[in-house]
């Protein structure tokens, strides 16, 4: 009883400050607009977001924590990255989340600069079925990309054996599984096929969904895990959280750098661990950090730079802003439970600056 | 005399009811509460035939918006890629090159290998329990079996397909020497086989039930056999019927979306064999749609939609072409 007493006074706080925050940046002329902008925008104490459904496990968890804390309910419909990004442009939602950058398209699509704000990196990484193969399979980009150009055929490939000395490899046909559903973490793998291999970029290329060259789709990456687990000598791609979730053998990868890197939570932070442009929007496939696992990407929340649209108020506004510090910021802690990797420290500070850049009425929210 | 009037059917009319009045001036209260009564059926009949109208036009309305939506939804992809859509071999979102008919050729090669297979199970099925057992407890247990295997989810057939009959599908493709993908057209046709037969089988079963006797009694007094009278008598008699159910299977094969894609193997590449994996135009829409990122590659899934669309309307259409001339023999 006394912890709900305590939890309505905060709300009641909360809303009071906002009013004061609202009324100052405002002036008092706007009394009318702002009932106009509750009326129509609902509720003020809950946000609504969109996309990515890789983030949707750890978005749950750090919605779910932040409500405890500050008393904001976050609505988050894990509906894909590219859906989440159509809503954005109909201003149906108050941030998108996206697996990948909006591309010149959507850009051209949207009515107003759109913000990418890194919340968390992700990885993907090569799961095989190669029941009698007991060390970690190492590959390199170029097998990688001949694997999926159906270029290699064969496990015993004298490609594959000349960088897994001593490995004993079956002669058995490489059965490829990618994902058959559009997906961010096809996105990163085409991305990081497309930059290793020339070949690649110019008869496949980068996409959520790409004309696959070989091999068999899954839906989703229990589809393609479940198709590795089946074949005998198939790989495919899967995301890192899963395969760790569920004890799946998966292949170091040489980076750019030369090191074969085992994916990890830690690998894929020092991935990011490099200059990152003051948009953020950079992929960090085939990163130059030495130790830095080469298939990894960030995962962005988009925002428009400026919150003044469709009779929103600055409440809202600057409450979505406040939410997505803390998710860059005290929220990262929860993240490496769920096997997310924490953003690096280069990736908070930009993070911060884009944050920063982010208006209300040509006023900036977040000092 | 008022009494003797009962209303037993509409077909009162005004005059009953002034003659009453007139009839009986002690009684004004009970003509006045028959006339209401009679008011109160003629409106709740009118009622109900406009109810009845609304719904109907309701049904048209609603197809012909779906038909319009998906019209207007897959112009910027019709403008875009023109008729070459239908034919053309490549689906490749990255450079906006969308070609339907792999998609095209996977749907009806799977829809047409299924009705194969499902086709002598659902007959026999349809004649085992009208013709041969039509009543007692074994067929009333094979009969609410069929009637489940409709009412299963299929993403409950999509599983039980990953898991069981890939692996068997597997092993067999092993043996006969192709490649052991075990996913691909031929699975997805066992497993929508399976699906399709209640349709099938339940209508079969109510027209064989109502094959007049007179007409077999008449057979068998002239020393027909059991297996003449279904030759030359019932399957003539109800083939329509049959027909019609066969239809209903094809058109729930046509449409099937969520099994189909977890053992077909989505490959946009055109199938070589029935063994090789394909993918269908129901399973490519469910896959990619909701990551399509571009308004080109949005449209043409929309438009591979339409075609599905069109596609369920012509193959209807032969159907009913085909029935109306069994009917008229």
């Amino acid at each position: 009883m006394n912890f709900l007493n305590l939890k309505s006074t905060l709300a009641i706080g909360i809303l009071i400050a906002s009013v004061s925050f609202t009324s100052c940046g405002n002036g008092g002329a706007s009394a009318d607009k702002k009932a106009d902008s509750t009326s129509s925008a609902g509720n003020d104490d809950a946000l609504i977001g969109a996309g990515s459904s890789f983030d949707n496990p750890l978005f749950s968890k750090l919605f779910s924590e932040y409500n405890k804390t500050n008393g904001l309910k976050v609505n988050y419909q894990s509906v894909g990255s590219g859906a989440g990004i159509s809503q954005l442009t109909n201003k149906t939602v108050d941030f998108g989340a996206s697996d990948a950058p909006m591309n010149g398209k959507q850009d051209s699509a949207v009515s107003a600069p759109v913000l990418h704000i890194p919340v968390t990196a992700g990885a993907v990484v090569l799961s095989y079925n190669l029941p009698d193969v007991k060390d970690t399979l190492k590959l390199n980009p170029s097998v990688l990309a001949e694997m999926f150009l159906g270029k290699i055929t064969k496990w015993d490939d004298a490609k594959i054996a000349a960088i897994n000395k001593g490995v004993k490899l079956p002669s058995t046909t490489i059965v490829i599984a990618h994902r058959s559903d559009g997906s961010g973490t096809s996105n990163i793998f085409t991305t990081y096929l497309s930059k290793v291999s020339d070949d690649w970029s110019k008869t496949v290329g980068k996409g959520s969904s790409v004309n696959w060259p070989v091999g068999l789709g899954g839906k989703g990456n229990e589809g393609v895990a479940g198709t590795i687990k089946q074949t005998p000598g198939a790989i495919g791609y899967i995301e890192l959280a899963y395969a760790i979730q569920n004890n799946m053998a998966y292949a170091k990868v040489q980076n750019k750098a030369g090191n074969f890197i085992t994916p990890s939570i830690a690998s894929v932070t020092a991935a990011a661990n490099v200059t990152i442009p003051a948009d953020s929007k950079i992929s960090l496939t085939n990163t130059e950090a030495a130790d830095g696992y080469p298939i990894s990407g960030f995962s962005w929340v988009l925002i428009y730079k400026e919150q003044k649209y469709s009779d929103r108020s600055s409440d809202r506004a600057t409450k979505l802003l406040k939410l997505l510090s803390w998710v860059i910021h005290d929220g990262q802690q929860f993240s490496g439970a769920l096997n997310y990797a924490p953003l690096s420290p280069a990736a908070v500070t930009t993070g911060d600056a884009i944050l920063k850049s982010a208006t209300f009425d040509g006023k900036p929210i977040l000092q | 005399m008022i009494e003797s009037t009962t209303i037993e059917n509409n077909s009162l009319t005004l005059s009953d009811v002034s003659l009453g009045v007139i009839g009986s001036v002690k009684t004004p209260a009970k003509v006045r509460q028959r006339v209401k009564r009679l008011y109160r059926q003629i409106r709740t009949e009118n009622v109900f035939k406009r109810a009845l109208v609304l719904m109907g036009l309701i049904m048209i309305v609603l197809v012909i918006g779906i038909l319009l939506t998906l019209i207007v939804e897959s112009l910027p992809s019709i403008k875009a890629l023109g008729a070459k859509y239908l034919w053309g071999r490549t689906w490749d979102p990255v450079q906006d090159i969308y070609g339907a008919y792999p998609f095209l050729l996977g749907t009806l090669l799977t829809s047409f290998l299924a009705l194969a297979i499902s086709v002598p199970f659902s007959i026999a099925i349809a004649i085992f329990l009208g013709e041969y057992f039509p009543k007692g407890w074994i067929p009333d247990f094979l009969k609410n079996t069929v009637e489940l295997i409709a009412a299963v989810p299929s993403v409950i057939y999509g599983f039980w397909g990953l898991a069981v009959l890939v692996p068997i599908v597997r092993s067999f493709e092993t043996k006969i020497g192709v490649d052991p993908y075990g996913v691909g057209i031929f699975s997805s046709s066992l497993i929508l086989a399976v699906m399709i037969i209640p349709y099938a089988a339940s209508l079969g079963r109510s027209v064989i039930q109502m094959v007049p006797s007179a007409l077999k009694e008449a057979a068998y007094s002239l020393g027909a056999t059991r297996w003449e009278v279904i030759k030359h008598v019932i399957i003539p008699y109800t083939k329509s019927g049959l027909f019609a159910g066969i239809l209903l299977s094809l058109g729930r094969a046509l449409g099937e979306t969520m099994a189909v894609t977890m053992v077909i193997g989505n490959t946009s590449i055109i199938p070589k064999s029935i063994f090789a994996p394909g993918n269908t135009m129901a399973s490519v829409i469910a896959n990619e749609f909701t990551e399509a990122d571009k308004p080109v590659y949005l449209s043409a899934l929309i438009e591979l939609g339409l075609v599905l669309f069109l596609v369920t309307v012509v193959i209807n259409m032969i159907g009913r072409r085909v029935i109306s001339r069994f009917t008229n023999e």
